[in-house]
């Protein structure tokens, strides 16, 4: 009898229930966000009964309005730019011989994933303050816009240049000997066969700008508030389930996103 | 008919491919040059690394030769991108695309040609009866077997009516019973289509079956051009003799020559007539080449050409294989029997035997 050679990690003793307690942990503060959401009582630690009137009262709420619609502009430009840019950047350093400095490229694109948050959001801040005090520019939201593009690009990169690396380079091979121009090779088979990552890519951004809160703090001006920055002023105040309800609308939300992108993404794949 | 005229499909002339820069150079084809004739089956043989596939690839454009043309019935196609080539590939790896049906892989070709759809249409159905896959026409690739995906990768290649068809390896990942069927097969295409066939494969035998011509091919050079039969009976070189097929090598001296012939002694002083390669002259030590089905044993050493003892008796069902210890040392010298029921001489291992040659049996080679 061969016996497996691989250990099976849930015969160890104890990996149930410290994978029990990890779940736990991560997931019960959210639950009990949610629950509180339906709590008729106007305190969110003091549970009183079911209602939806606090999603209710969320929806009328026009700074919930402005804000939801600001963080909808500010993520679906900096998702559709960053992606583009991520693509391109993408195919630029999987489908060219090797160049000197590639390996520089790509710390340069991943970088802003290394460095703290808080860094890029003072040199962002910094760097639009320089900007405005020079040659007195400023771009109203689009200097969020621009911030956000700008992290948003590492994230959607790497689903896209995991995708083309794993790609089968001969397909692009063989639409060549099947007369395709290297225009119409990449339309016809590299992009299609790239979608999924591209869609991951995107979805990735999409949330990572949506909820944004540091550099997003700093860089916003009056009227620039975005669904994390109206969160954070509404808890500063005394709290009342509302903010359970918007917080659990952001959550469904987000949920729906990375569910559609991962279904895009195994659908595809098959 | 090894020198029959005919036109060239593909000429390959003084093609270098250098990898690498500096010190990791690497020289995958060395100079060479090889001439294909239109309608042949012709097979690049050899083991990994001699240059098989590279050559290949220069002659489909996904490389480009270092020094060198290749010209296509005349043309030198060396410095053209692949999809400008009247050449088309069947992959190892069969690179079917994966979004597209199986119609629409073997359309795609055409489709790049820009031919009106109608064409495609009719060209399409042509294809999938050739290889007997209308039935699976709107199936996903993913969703057909090995064999079927192979047969998709043929008709996608032919579609477009190549002047000369590439296939690098394409059997190797079929079971035993498939490979041989789907050889089967590509000689019926071959012979169907009259296109130009140019085979890569490492299997000697898949080789010797198929091809109307073999060049055997080792560590960047091309050592032998010529038939199944030249390359088995006649090999120029030790490789080729060893690459193909069961060989017994021994060693001799040339004591006189003629017409292509040279009269070879060994050390036992008894000597045999041994045909050389055109175009080279042996003198002094030589090694000559005899296949085991080519000689014979005799029990009465004094009547064999050579003697030793039977050290080995190996039996295979068809035939049974002799390794006889020779006198005169050295390594040992396999016969082989085709087993029949007429064969009265059974020998035991030990027994003193003698060796015969059949005429023409022994060659020089040319290291």
């Amino acid at each position: 009898m061969a016996e497996p050679r691989v250990m099976d990690i849930k015969d160890q003793p104890g990996f149930r229930s410290i994978a029990v307690i990890c779940l736990l942990v991560l997931y019960i503060p959210v639950l009990i966000l949610m629950i509180f959401s339906l709590n008729s009582g106007s305190l969110v630690t003091h549970w009183e009964g079911v209602t939806l009137n606090w999603y209710g009262s969320a929806l009328l709420n026009e700074e919930f309005h402005s804000a939801a619609k600001n963080t909808l502009i500010i993520s679906v430009t900096a998702t559709i730019v960053s992606t583009i840019c991520a693509t391109l950047a993408a195919i630029g350093m999987t489908r060219v011989k090797p160049w000197r400095g590639l390996a520089a490229a790509f710390m340069v694109i991943n970088l802003p994933l290394m460095v703290p948050e808080i860094i890029t959001a003072v040199a962002t801040l910094s760097f639009f303050a320089l900007i405005a005090g020079t040659f007195g520019l400023n771009f109203g939201i689009g200097n969020l816009i621009l911030a956000h593009t700008v992290f948003c690009i590492p994230f959607a990169y790497m689903p896209i240049r995991a995708r083309l690396e794993d790609m089968d380079l001969t397909l692009e091979y063989a639409a060549a000997d099947l007369y395709a121009t290297p225009w119409n090779a990449f339309k016809r088979i590299t992009l299609p066969l790239l979608v999924p990552g591209i869609m991951s890519g995107a979805a990735l951004a999409f949330i990572v700008s949506f909820d944004d809160f540091t550099i997003t703090q700093l860089v916003a001006g009056p009227g620039q508030t975005t669904l994390p920055l109206y969160i954070w002023n509404q808890i500063r105040r005394p709290m009342t389930p509302e903010i359970n309800a918007i917080s659990t609308i952001l959550l469904l939300v987000s949920i729906l996103f990375v569910s559609v992108s991962f279904l895009i993404a195994r659908r595809r794949a098959k | 008919m090894p020198e029959q005229p005919g036109k060239n499909a593909i000429e390959v002339r003084g093609v270098r491919k250098v990898f690498g820069t500096g010190e990791n150079q690497v020289a995958a084809l060395d100079t060479v040059s090889v001439s294909i004739r239109e309608n042949e089956f012709f097979t690049l043989l050899g083991p990994s690394g001699c240059g098989k596939t590279t050559l290949l690839r220069l002659i489909a454009g996904f490389d480009f030769p270092t020094a060198g043309e290749i010209l296509l019935h005349g043309q030198d196609i060396a410095p053209l991108p692949p999809y400008k080539r009247p050449v088309n590939t069947v992959f190892q790896s069969y690179a079917l695309f994966p979004h597209m049906t199986v119609a629409q892989n073997i359309g795609f070709g055409l489709e790049m040609l820009g031919k009106p759809k109608a064409e495609i249409e009719a060209r399409v159905a042509q294809m999938l009866k050739l290889v007997k896959m209308e039935a699976l026409k709107a199936r996903r690739t993913s969703q057909i077997s090995g064999g079927q995906q192979q047969r998709v990768a043929l008709a996608r290649a032919l579609a477009p009516q190549p002047k000369v068809l590439l296939l690098d390896e394409p059997l190797s990942a079929l079971d035993y019973k498939l490979r041989k069927e789907m050889q089967i097969e590509l000689k019926r295409l071959q012979n169907e289509t009259g296109i130009t066939f140019i085979f890569v494969t490492h299997d000697q035998e898949e080789a010797l079956t198929m091809s109307d011509r073999i060049a055997v091919m080792s560590a960047g050079k091309i050592l032998q051009v010529g038939t199944p039969r030249d390359i088995y009976d006649r090999p120029a070189e030790r490789f080729v003799a060893d690459f193909i097929g069961e060989t017994n090598f021994l060693p001799g001296t040339v004591v006189s020559k003629q017409a292509g012939v040279a009269t070879v002694k060994f050390a036992s002083s008894a000597t045999i007539s041994a045909g050389y390669p055109e175009g080279f002259n042996p003198t002094g030590e030589v090694t000559l080449v005899v296949r085991p089905e080519h000689a014979d044993l005799v029990p009465d050493p004094a009547k064999g050409t050579i003697t030793g003892t039977l050290s080995n008796i190996v039996y295979f069902g068809t035939d049974t294989h002799y390794h006889v210890k020779l006198d005169g040392g050295g390594e040992n010298f396999i016969v082989r029997h085709q087993n029949s029921r007429s064969r009265a001489v059974t020998y035991e291992t030990g027994a003193k035997v003698g060796i015969q040659f059949e005429e023409d049996a022994a060659r020089v080679l040319k290291d």
